[in-house]
């Protein structure tokens, strides 16, 4: 059973189709990586795999059940979490009370008004592991506006991985980082244990490639190819489209 | 910390005797004022510090549990009985409110709020037959609790105190737990939050509900204490005279709103007894307040003090290093 199917979906904003009939199988413990030009509906087709979009038709199923028309909010409780391309997090907190709040939303006491929030060690020691495998440990208690972009970026994946996902969407991990932030955050991504499933937008091929196993090249809302990473790079409709000749 | 917990023992020893060393009726009067517009102002506070969701229809909800107070005694029903249907009546009100507001954040929500908000009033003043229009309802006696009499300003002024020091440990409880942390994380980034498994309506929701049971305690300590209720009180200055309260002090903030109520209700009472125009000397606080402290006067307040302490150890390092 494939970890996420994409099958024919469709939506258009008005009179632009911004996708058109995505299919897309992505099998347990992937890797793959979605390229294409800007405007090609990369991001549009997560922010429908989420469901914080929804489509005009088609389906998207999480290891075989058919999520299409679940809530956004429901889908991290199945096992999905995702990454943004702009970074979206709580400025005004510590790093700690970010990942904190990701693990809260998994959990049933979120609801609760009555508990002190400082005194959930299990909670607090959890948010301290998740921020000791992208090596933020040292730094739990900055404020978050006294980081890097590339810490920011470090305390995002921590948020996804914090939730134990089984499907994990990065929406351009890279976008903003320098050469060495780059190359942690690529550590990072390599040691992601394989029971998680990735898909991953990234423009920058040279960290991408070596990432992905299978590539899907979006061109104009639809997936012109798909392959290995070797099919794709040497396919003509990649080099006229992306890569350039 | 020390000094915070000095400020804090300090302000409740002023609580506790004010009506021993304050022997004017009027000025215990006052402090009664202060200490339910406060708690008014901490529940339109956890919305709009704590959500972001800023309402200008909440007068509107207070003077639906003053109202309702007033109708259950006059139809006979016990004080426990009254006030316990006033609060019935205020969170259904304020469920209802939530409701239709709720489809909307930001201008949307305070227009939707206003709106209900003048619906409210414009029933209180027009519906004659059921509202005594601007004539208004009054109300007698007072109740008592445990065989105590609240007659008197200083008994009416302690059993205030008792509520409103419940309200503020109600509101500190809130804002540490994971409902609260989960309401500011829908404040600050409510894509993110949904994104993250949670549900931002009902956070929402469950907030206004207890803004609502707030504003209702609020509205029925009002009424018990101007044993009056008219339109006036529903009207739109009172709603954005509390949202003024809650800016002035430090809009998400825990003591802010209570800084606030005690500014305008001291200038509203106090002052305007010696200065005619007392409303100029109001907006001018204000302005100057916006200009100096655009984040209230509390955290306003905690900044300068930060600064002038991090000056003052500055300033022997400085002499220090320039004798060697």
């Amino acid at each position: 059973m494939s970890a996420l199917t994409v099958t024919d979906l469709r939506k258009s904003f008005g009179g632009l189709r911004v996708t058109r009939g995505v299919n897309l199988n992505v099998e347990r413990g992937e890797r793959r990586l979605i390229i294409g030009p800007n405007g090609a509906g990369k991001t549009t087709l997560f922010n429908l795999i989420t469901g914080e979009l929804t489509p005009d038709s088609g389906s998207v199923a999480l290891f075989g059940s058919d999520i299409t028309r679940a809530p956004s909010r429901r889908r991290p409780h199945l096992g999905m979490a995702r990454t943004y391309q702009i970074i979206t997090l709580f400025p005004n907190d510590t790093i700690i009370h970010n990942v904190c709040l990701a693990l809260l939303g998994l959990s049933p006491i979120r609801w609760n008004p009555f508990l002190d929030m400082r005194r959930q060690g299990h909670v607090v020691e959890q948010a301290g592991e998740a921020l000791a495998r992208v090596g933020l440990s040292h730094i739990a208690e900055r404020p978050l506006s006294q980081t890097s972009y590339g810490e920011r970026r470090r305390v995002e994946i921590a948020m996804a991985l914090a939730q134990n996902p089984k499907v994990l969407l990065l929406d351009e991990p890279f976008a903003g980082l320098s050469i060495d932030e780059r190359r942690d955050v690529h550590q990072l991504l390599l040691g992601i244990p394989r029971d998680v499933t990735m898909v991953m937008i990234e423009h920058n091929m040279d960290v991408a490639l070596e990432f992905a196993e299978r590539i899907t090249l979006l061109h104009f809302g639809e997936v012109i190819v798909e392959g290995t990473r070797a099919e794709v790079v040497a396919d003509p409709r990649t080099r006229e489209v992306y890569l350039g000749h | 910390m020390t000094a915070r917990l000095a400020v804090l023992a300090l302000a409740a020893a002023l609580l506790v005797t004010l009506p021993f060393w304050m022997t004017s009726i009027y000025y215990i009067n006052v402090a009664s004022q202060v200490l339910f517009y406060a708690i008014f102002a901490l529940g339109l506070n956890v919305i709009a510090g704590y959500g972001g969701l800023v309402s200008l229809g909440h007068a509107g909800l207070f003077g639906i549990a003053s109202y309702a107070t007033g109708y259950a005694l006059a139809a006979g029903f016990g004080h426990i009985a009254a006030i316990l249907i006033s609060l019935c009546v205020g969170l259904v009100a304020m469920a209802i409110y939530a409701v239709l507001s709720l489809r909307a954040t930001g201008i949307g929500f305070i227009m939707i709020t206003l709106a209900l908000g003048q619906i409210v009033w414009g029933l209180a003043y027009r519906w004659i037959s059921v509202t005594n229009g601007d004539n208004g309802i009054n109300l007698h006696g007072r109740p008592e609790p445990f065989g105590l009499s609240l007659s008197s300003a200083s008994s009416f002024y302690y059993a205030t105190l008792v509520v409103f020091v419940i309200a503020v440990a109600a509101v500190a409880v809130f804002v540490r737990s994971p409902l609260g942390a989960a309401l500011m994380g829908t404040r600050d980034q409510p894509r993110r939050m949904n994104a993250l498994g949670y549900h931002v309506w009902a956070i929402r929701f469950w907030a206004c509900m207890l803004s609502g049971l707030l504003t209702s305690i609020s509205g029925i300590l009002f009424v018990y204490y101007t044993q009056f209720i008219s339109p006036q009180t529903l009207a739109l200055t009172s709603s954005a005279e509390v949202l003024l309260m809650v800016i002035s002090g430090g809009a998400g903030t825990l003591v802010g709103p209570i800084v606030g109520a005690a500014l305008v209700i001291i200038i509203k009472s106090v002052v305007s007894g010696f200065i005619e125009r007392w409303n100029m000397l109001l907006g001018a606080i204000f302005v100057a307040i916006v200009i100096l402290m655009p984040e209230g006067l509390v955290p306003g307040s905690a900044r300068l003090w930060r600064l002038m302490r991090r000056k003052m150890s500055a300033a022997p390092r400085a002499r220090a290093e320039a004798s060697s």
